[in-house]
């Protein structure tokens, strides 16, 4: 009773048919009534839609309010004559990037492939020609010009010294405080109070450090709810719970009022600092959780082995556990970091000029009454793309780590 | 003596080197360390709060709020006092609430179901939606449903009419609705009884049927009747009442959904429904291609695969992450508060800023949204039950 292959069996895939337009058009679109009739009415709504976004972006509405409040969209209130503060940390930033950039992809045969050279090309044209960065265009292009030379160095100084890696990754941490001073002044720069820091600058910044803050606190709360000791376990998982059962307004809001109250009488930190705290331990509570998934999915096998090779508790975690978990963790992780970036534009509501909240303020002046519309789709733009970006980020890494073949 | 110290330090010295001592004396910092900065805040919080004259005390729940409330489900006047107000904020975040889970479940279902339609469009129109709703914050798009979309619908006066039986102007929408409070409320519970009488009705037919390999008419019947019955309570029993224009502008009768309501709503069930999708997503191609090529053998059509062979086992993998999204669902109702929907969050803010209490406020804020949290987590826990792979 054995069962045989005929030869005529091959295993291969079977050959991809490309399909000219009109046959792929009939097997996607139209197999049968019931697909067509759906075809045709999406279709139908989606272009009707379209038609009127476009009609209506073209000739009702009214986007000077864009460019003549550009630079309150980017900066708030920051002043005009220390911008080129700002332009040298978006310097820095950008060489940093490019630096990184040209270090991890040492290994690639060409660091300039077709779609980033189109990419350059796109961001280029786009700064000449969109009219809010036009009038900046001559200090934007050398900083497009800085991060494909950064990149190209990068590359050498990656191949010549491998591990420049760590390195790089100080000198992130490092233009932490650089912006921080750069932003704030102090130390030979003039003071710029918190009150006008705003816009997509104290967005950024507020993500960044709430991103910063919560990774540590996150980890340290699910190793704690792992852990064998009941009374970390404990106190980890009454903290994580707790907080995962309130909403984040209700976090801020205690973040804004209460903190100064459980503080010795006088003192009063800085409120974007509160907003940040807040923030952080808010998200800490939701990055445990995915932390703790990912520790979770570590077999115990990698432990054991571990222990019985002598190694200890701190050591295991550090060297065999973590970098497992942290790996299989990463799009949970990033996924926390993006909705911490989203949950940014809470702050609004407790008063900080963070981008929706220049939006609102905006919106308020009589000049822009009702410009509603527009303002609010150049805001969700731009969310978008750092979303977008921070997710295709998270899929490169993954591709990246995955060791399994 | 020289032999008793240094037997004592070989003691002390083995002591350091055992685990189980560390175990122990870690856990013992820990609690000091957390007891002592708790009691340092807790003791700071009691000094001002005594300082600034508001020792914490609940009392303050049965004064009159003086704030009035713009809807609310049940009767309220300014001088009815702050629990009855909180209350009201309540019953407006629970409607909230029902009716974004009712929505996001349909929608997040159907655009994670369209995800693996063969239709390009279908297919490519689900992935857009899923793609570019997860990237805006939800704060923004409620701003833009509430200010843009809904703010920019016509004056009263030229409000459009739907067929004659819904309005819509930029001061709300009017469906049509029971004629009084009571009538709507039993008529909802009517539809929660009678789906689960269906849905145990269907699972006994299912039993016997896999039992008997026949029978099960009777169940069958039961289920016939209960819809006849059902239909007929929703369509004669409801005495519904017909929005209908009033001339130069206004509507009559029906329900008004407040501009507010609705573009919260909206933007929740929006924003929820992508995360729903991409669970939906996940779920199904969770199970294995082996179980669709062999239902498609046995020649069901593509809608009874997905229906009958493929969701029942995707949803086992489905349940547990939607209890979470249903729990942020819940709390991001709290937004609502920014377009000056009177909900929980918003009438708590409205009572801090009358009584100065940010200690109590947020008490009964946290203990609300806990236990709202917890509840739809129990119902979830026994729905994950249910669905549970039965090994035969």
């Amino acid at each position: 009773m054995t069962s045989v292959t005929p030869d005529s069996f091959s295993s291969a895939p079977p050959d991809v048919v490309a399909l000219g337009p009109v046959p792929w058009a009939k097997k996607n679109l139209f197999s049968d009534w019931f697909n067509s009739l759906l075809t045709l009415v999406i279709a139908g709504i989606f272009s009707w839609g379209m038609i009127r976004l476009v009609s209506w972006a073209l000739t009702t509405a009214q986007w000077e309010v864009i460019p003549n409040n550009f630079g309150l969209f980017m900066t708030g209130t920051f002043p005009i004559n220390l911008y080129p503060r700002i332009w040298a940390l978006l310097a820095i930033v950008c060489g940093l990037a490019g630096l990184s950039w040209g270090v991890l992809g040492r290994n690639l045969s060409t660091l300039f492939s077709r779609n980033v050279l189109i990419g350059f090309g796109v961001a280029c044209a786009f700064m000449v020609l969109f009219p809010p960065t036009r009038p900046s265009s001559l200090i934007l292009l050398p900083i497009v010009a800085l991060v494909a030379g950064t990149a190209a160095a990068g590359r050498q100084i990656g191949r010549k010294f491998p591990g420049v890696g760590k390195w790089i990754s100080l000198a992130w941490f490092l233009s932490y405080f650089v912006a921080l001073w750069l932003i704030g002044g102090g130390l030979g720069l003039t003071k710029v109070s918190t009150n006008d820091w705003g816009g997509l600058l104290l967005t950024l910044f507020t993500a960044v450090s709430g991103i910063a803050l919560c990774f540590p606190l996150g980890l340290l709360l699910a190793l704690g709810r792992r852990s064998a000791l009941p009374i970390v376990r404990g106190l980890s998982t009454l903290y994580i719970e707790i907080v995962r059962g309130v909403p984040l307004v209700a976090v801020l809001f205690m973040g804004q009022v209460m903190i100064p109250l459980f503080l010795p009488l006088g003192s009063r930190p800085d409120r974007i600092l509160r907003a940040i705290i807040a923030l952080a331990l808010f998200s800490a509570a939701y990055l445990a959780e995915n932390v703790r998934a990912g520790l979770q999915a570590v077999p115990r096998g990698q432990q054991e082995a571990a222990m019985s090779l002598g190694l200890n508790t701190p050591t295991t975690l550090g060297l065999i556990i973590l970098p497992q978990a942290l790996k299989i963790a990463i799009p949970a992780i990033v996924g926390q970091f993006i909705s911490l970036f989203q949950d940014t534009t809470l702050l609004s509501i407790v008063g900080l000029a963070e981008l929706l909240g220049i939006g609102k303020s905006i919106l308020a002046n009589p000049s822009y009454l009702g410009r509603y519309a527009e303002v609010y789709l150049f805001l969700a733009v731009i969310y978008w793309f750092f979303c977008y970006a921070m997710s295709l980020g998270s899929r490169k890494i993954e591709e990246k780590l995955n060791t399994d073949n | 003596m020289a032999h008793d110290s240094g037997g004592s330090s070989f003691e002390l010295k083995a002591m350091l080197r055992d685990e189980r001592f560390w175990k122990i004396a870690f856990q013992v910092i820990t609690l000091i360390v957390v007891l002592a900065l708790v009691s340092f805040f807790l003791s700071n919080l009691n000094r001002n709060l005594i300082q600034q004259g508001r020792a914490f005390s609940f009392s303050f729940l049965t004064n009159p709020a003086g704030f009035s409330i713009g809807e609310s489900l049940i009767q309220y006047r300014p001088n009815d006092p702050y629990w009855r107000a909180l209350i009201v904020g309540l019953g407006n975040t629970l409607s909230l609430v029902a009716s974004g889970i009712a929505l996001t479940t349909f929608l997040g279902v159907v655009a994670g179901v369209a995800s693996f339609s063969k239709n390009w469009l279908v297919h490519k129109l689900s992935r857009i939606y899923v793609g570019l709703v997860r990237n805006i914050p939800l704060l923004l798009q409620l701003f833009f449903w509430y200010f843009a979309i809904y703010g920019a619908l016509p004056q009263p006066e030229n409000q459009i009419g739907v067929f004659g039986i819904a309005f819509l102007n930029n001061r709300g929408v009017y469906i049509p609705w029971a004629s009084s409070a009571v009538l709507a409320l039993l008529g909802i519970a009517a539809t929660i009884g009678a789906v689960i009488a269906a849905f145990y009705l269907w699972q006994q037919r299912t039993k016997i049927r896999v039992e008997t390999g026949t029978g099960g008419k009777t169940q069958t019947i039961g289920l016939a009747v209960l819809g006849l019955l059902w239909i007929a309570i929703i369509v004669f029993g409801m005495n519904w009442t017909i929005p209908a224009g009033v001339e130069g502008g206004g509507v009559e009768g029906g329900l008004r959904l407040s501009r507010e309501f609705v573009a919260s709503l909206t933007a929740l069930v929006f924003y929820t429904s992508a995360f729903v999708a991409e669970i939906v997503r996940a779920g199904i191609q969770s199970v294995s291609k082996g179980q669709w090529e062999a239902a498609r053998s046995l020649g069901l059509p593509a809608g009874s695969v997905m229906q009958l062979v493929v969701f029942p086992q995707a949803l086992r993998v489905i349940i547990p992450p939607m209890n979470s999204e249903y729990m942020n669902l819940t709390k991001n109702t709290s937004l609502a508060f920014a377009v000056a929907f009177p909900e929980m969050y918003s009438v708590a803010t409205t009572t801090y800023n009358q009584t100065g209490r940010p200690v109590e406020v947020f008490v009964v804020l946290m203990a609300t949204y806990l236990s709202l949290c917890l509840l739809i987590t129990l119902v979830m826990n026994q729905l994950n039950q249910n669905v549970q792979f039965k090994e035969r």
